[in-house]
Parts: C-alpha cells; structure tokens; sequence
C-alpha cells in the first residue's frame, strides 16, 4: 500500500514535470545561441491547441504530436524573423508573442471546449515496470515522458561533446567573433529558435494530450514561465534544468495531493505554492552574480546585425 | 568581398534616426493589423469590410460608445505610463496586472470597511490604500533585483498569478457578501465609497480627469526633469548613465515604484468605478496590453494617450462582434498580439533602411570608401 502509494505520487511528480521540461530545454538551446524568447507561454498554448485539434479530427496523438511541433515552431519562425532578421527588441517580441499565442489559441480552441480525446497511452518497460515502487514510478509512462529525458539527454551531448554544439554556443558567447570566422549567425541562431519553438510546442500539447486530454482557454496556466525560470535556475544546464522541473513537478504534486486529503488550507494558497517557489528559485540561484555571469551566455538578448 | 553571396535583403544603419519613421512606424502598424485582420475575418468566414466596420466604427458611433472608449482606456493609458518609464531605463516590469490586482484589492477593502461612512475623506482614503498597495507589490520585485540581482521579468510575472489567487482567495471568504447567494463578490460599494460619473447616463468618472492630469505630470517629468534625463540615459546608455554616477538601483526602485503605484491607482479606479465591488475578476487583462500602449505611444506621454484610445477600441470592437456577429472574445487578443507585432516590426525603420538585392549598392559602396 505505502509502495503503491509513493510509486503513484513519483509517477504524477514526472507526469508534472514532463511540459515544463520540454518546454526549458527548448528554450535553454534557444538562450545558448544567444536569443532570449520569452514567448514560451504563448507556443505552448498554440502547440496545445494544435495538437489537440489534430488529435481529435484523427490525426492520432501522434499526428498531434508532430502538429504541436510544427505549430510552436511557425510561432517561434514569426519571432525569429522579427529579433534575427529585423533587430526587433527580444524582450517586447518575445512578450507579443505570448499574447499573441494566447489570442490566437483561444480563438483557435473555440470549438473543442468541453470535448475529449484519448488520453497518451502508456509503454510499460518489460520487466522493469514490474519492479515494485520504482516500476510504477519511473517505467510506466506514456512515450514523451520517456522522449522528454532522451531529449534532455541528446541536448547535453550535442551542446557539451559535439561540433555543431560548440558552434551553437559560440553564438551565445559572441556573435561578432562568431561571425568573423566564417559561421552564419542568424542561421544558427534561427535553427535553435525554432528548436526552442518545436519544444515549447510539444511541452503544450503534453499537457493537452497527456496530462489533462482536453482543452481550455489558458490551460498552460504560467508554466511557460515557470519553464523560463528553470533555464536560469539550472544555471543552463541541461541536467540542472531536468532536475529544477521534478523539483516544480513535486511542488505542484504536493499541493493538490494536500487539497486532496482534506486538510482546511484554502485551495488558493496552495495553488500559490509554484509561483512562490520560482520567486524563491531564482533569488536563490542569481544572488551568486559571479556565478550567474560565468553561466549564462554573455551575448544573451544582444541583436547582431552583421557586418560586410 | 565580391565573391560574397548579398542577401536578399538588408539592413542598413541609418547615420541617424529617422524622425518621420518615429511618428509614421505606429500609423504603417496600425494599417497593416487592419489588413492582417482583414485576413482574419476572412479565414474564420466573416466578410472583412462588415466585420471592420463592426470592431472599429460601430462600438464608437455614438456618445455611449464614444464614453466607454474613456472607460476602457483610463487603466491602459495609466498603467501604460507607469510601465513606459520602466521601459525607457530596461526595467522590464510586466507585473502590472498583479499590481492593479492588489490595488483593487487593498483599495477596495478600505472602502467596504469604511462603506457605511459618509465623507470626503473616504474616497482619497481608498486611493491612496490602492496606490500604496500597488507600489508595495512592485517593490517586491525592485528590492530582489536591487539586491539579489533577481530578473524583475519572470518575479513581477510570477507575482501577478499569486495576486489574482489571494484576490480569488478574499472574495470566495472574508470578503464575500453573505447575501450574495453564494457568489463569489463583496457588498456592493456605497456612493460614499464609489468615484462620482462626470457625464450623466455613462460610467465616465473623475478618474478620467485624473489621468488626463498624470499624463501632463509624466510629460513634464519625462521631457524636463532631472530624473526623466537620467532614466533616458540608462535605457539608451547604460555604460555612460554608470560613468555619470546615476545610481542604478535607484532608478530601478523609482521606476517599479511608479508603475506599481499607477496599476494600484488603475485598480481601485476600476473598483470603485465601472465595477464597484470586488469580484474574482477585475481586469480583461489591462496589465497586460498597457505593455503594447507603451509600446505603441512611443514610451511617450502624449503617444500613449492616443495609442491608449486606439488599444481600447480593440476591448470594445471584440465585444461589438462578439455580440453582433458572434465572434469569440478572443478575436481582441489576436488583434493586440498583431498590432504589437507590426508595430515591432515596423520600428526598424527607425534606426535601419531597407536594401534589397540589387538596390542602393552604388551608394552603399560609395560611403564606406568615402569612410575609408
């Protein structure tokens, strides 16, 4: 019973989890180029409702997956047009997209409001999903929770081991000396933008297809926020990133778990508890400034108009 | 260099800003979000010109139309003044909506505790407990990045999702009027404790003259004071705003402490005016497109009035065709998110020319060897 118990509630902490990580590594390969996005909220939203409309007109939720993708990544090409190739201020670009992606999802999402679909099925490992506690916790999950960490870990090794990664996070470092050995800025730049919009897409349609099958109206509810956030507070760290989203998995497993039992705190105090904890998050990681400034990339928000 | 792939198109520095774009750039976004929405109404099956006609002529053809544009565009065009000061030293505060929410809040509990009184001083009472309010909000925010060098975007965000929860919070408890029949919303206000209308049969407030007065203020402050130079220079010149010894930690506290003050003001405004009591919702969302009225004015005071106007009209032409023709509501966003966009795009202008393959190389040539 304690097994079952404790089994299920690292599982939903995972399940939790799974949107905000997708939606960080995405955004962290975007920031080691040097492009800071912050319309994460707002890919979500339209990868969610892609994948959904997708999904429920039969496209399957895998079609509904791919449509998710495409769908943050076209949001993510508006965005990457405007700050690479007309110098647009990142921040404000960044802030009219989520806007943007939020009125356009709505808009989207009308005529699939109270409607359902299938809920992401479930690939039990062979024999180790019949573990005890650690099967049900960590074997028994639908295909992106498993995808999202081999993500993680691809994004590791392509940042940190491979060519291309070292050229990516040149980009971040300095785009003019970038530039003058001969590397395309702006289309480096543009492909991890994209990346970050694909990601961010996929996070949405997590929770869409997986997390809770259905759609409504604002249903990202700040995560992609909560996804910015853990790109600073992982230090942009791909690792450190999957690690800060179980951390926010748990906290928000653990409040609803305590509004379950019946304990007399209002609903909305304990529905406070994420957006507390990333305020705390974060003054704790970037207190350390020297720490900070080792870490992030040091061309990071800077347009790059090239020369010659 | 000649073996060199040009670009299909091309970004020129301008030796200097170009003014005519400064002014012209929101008037071209403004004309190319009427086409985009066009295209809009078009793919979602409505006929352009009679959908245009109902956002934008329609919801003002009248003097009720005309009072509920001042309606919607007091909270944007002084939250929008707030946050353009911010701006303009890259403080980023985008928290407005949680600062205008805990204004209603602490605004609106000083009126419901005093709504039984009669007397001038109620009204200010309640303003100066909203502004306050939302000033203590946005210090949060200010102290963690002047101390912890904590980014004031994703705090003054996360901030505002904590508002609208204790706001959700007070008004399904204490605060809930126990002959609501259950609903979740407070007593109604009292005339003691709502804003006096200044046009009789619509719901335009002394708080429209009010803003009209900031806006004056913010002008003079922007375009003449000490304080409105050095906040200029921060925005523009960081390294040199430093060299000159601006202390930064103080324009940032200045500017959050502004912005939080004048989205407390917008929020009592709001509860002690069209709405008058509290309820889970206070705002459509005002915090938010303030951000694109700052944007859209230029960061200016005078812009921002106007621009103020035009983003309301975006409120009031989204419920003229949602009741008219039965559009969604959403069609609002889409139509700021859109605006914002082009007027971004268009901002280029500004400071950069636009060269296409095979345009201006003569000239472009000439220059750099008359550089060299």
């Amino acid at each position: 019973m304690f097994l079952d118990t404790t089994g299920a509630i690292i599982a939903a902490t995972i399940i939790a989890a799974t949107p905000l990580l997708l939606a960080a590594i995405g955004e962290l390969v975007t920031e080691k180029s040097g492009v800071l996005n912050l319309g994460v909220e707002g890919m979500m939203l339209v990868g969610a409702v892609a994948g959904f409309a997708v999904d429920s007109a039969g496209g399957g939720a895998f079609g509904g997956l791919i449509a998710a993708m495409l769908a943050g990544a076209a949001m993510a090409a508006l965005f990457g047009f405007l700050t690479l190739f007309l110098l647009t201020n990142q921040v404000a670009t960044g802030l009219a997209l989520t806007m943007f992606g939020t009125g356009l999802s709505a808009l989207a999402g009308q005529g699939f409001v109270g409607t359902t679909v299938p809920r992401l099925g479930k690939i039990d490992i062979p024999l180790l999903s019949q573990i005890p506690l650690l099967g049900p916790a960590f074997f028994s999950h639908d295909a992106l929770v498993y995808g999202s960490v081999l993500i993680t870990a691809a994004v590791w090794y392509f940042l940190y081991r491979t060519r291309g990664g070292l050229i990516l996070r040149a980009m971040g470092e300095s785009a003019d000396v970038a530039h003058a050995i001969g590397y395309p800025v702006i289309g480096i730049r543009f492909a991890a933008v994209l990346f970050g919009g694909a990601m961010a897409g996929l996070g949405g349609a997590y929770l869409s297809l997986a997390y809770t099958p259905l759609w409504a109206e604002n249903m990202t509810a700040g995560r992609g926020w909560v996804a910015l956030a853990l790109v600073v507070f992982a230090t942009w760290r791909p690792w450190r990133a999957m690690l800060g989203a179980y951390i926010f998995g748990g906290v928000t497993i653990a409040q609803l778990h305590v509004q379950g039992m019946g304990v007399s705190i209002p609903p909305q105090l304990l529905s406070m508890l994420p957006y507390a904890a990333t305020i705390v998050v974060l003054v704790i990681i970037s207190r350390d400034a020297t720490r900070v400034k080792l870490n992030a990339p040091a061309a990071l928000g800077k347009p790059f108009l090239p020369t010659a | 260099m000649s073996h060199k792939k040009v670009p299909l198109l091309r970004l020129e520095p301008r030796a200097e800003t170009a003014r005519v774009m400064v002014y012209a750039a929101p008037l071209i976004a403004v004309v190319l979000t009427l086409i985009g929405g066009s295209v809009l109404f078009a793919l979602m099956g409505f006929a352009p010109h009679v959908a245009l006609y109902n956002f934008f002529i329609a919801p003002i053809s009248d003097t009720y139309g005309l009072s509920e544009l001042a309606v919607k565009a007091t909270p944007l065009v002084l939250i929008a003044i707030g946050l353009s000061l911010g701006f303009r030293a890259n403080v980023w505060n985008i928290g407005a909506e949680g600062q205008l929410t805990i204004g209603a809040l602490f605004g609106g509990m000083v009126a419901l505790a005093l709504n039984d009184l009669t007397g001038w001083y109620i009204l200010p009472l309640e303003i100066i407990a909203g502004v306050l309010a939302g000033m203590a909000w946005a210090a949060i925010p200010a102290f963690l990045r002047t101390r912890f060098n904590t980014n004031e975007i994703l705090v003054s965000l996360m901030l505002t999702y904590i508002a609208q929860l204790l706001l959700n919070l007070l008004v399904h408890g204490v605060l809930r009027d126990p002959a609501a029949l259950g609903f979740p919303q407070s007593k109604a206000f009292s005339d003691s404790t709502l804003l006096p209308t200044i046009l009789d049969g619509t719901r335009v407030t002394s708080s429209t003259i009010i803003t009209l007065l900031i806006v004056g203020i913010a002008w003079v402050v922007v375009a003449k004071s000490f304080v409105g130079f050095q906040i200029r220079v921060a925005g523009l010149a960081p390294a040199a705003a430093r060299y000159a010894g601006f202390r930064q930690p103080r324009l940032v506290w200045m500017t959050l402490l502004a912005g939080g003050g004048l989205a407390g003001l917008a929020g009592i405004f709001e509860v002690a005016g069209p709405i008058g009591q509290l309820q889970p919702t206070i705002s459509p969302g005002y915090g938010f497109t303030a951000i694109i009225v700052a944007f859209l004015g230029r960061l200016h005071p005078l812009g921002i009035l106007l621009a103020g106007l035009l983003v309301a009209l975006s409120y009031l032409g989204g419920e003229a065709v949602q009741i008219n023709m039965g559009m969604p509501l959403a069609v609002t966003g889409v139509f700021q998110g859109m605006l914002l966009f082009f007027l971004l795009a268009c901002d280029v202008l500004v400071s950069y020319r636009i060269r296409w393959r095979g345009t201006g190389q003569g000239a472009v040539t000439g220059a750099r060897a008359a550089k060299g």
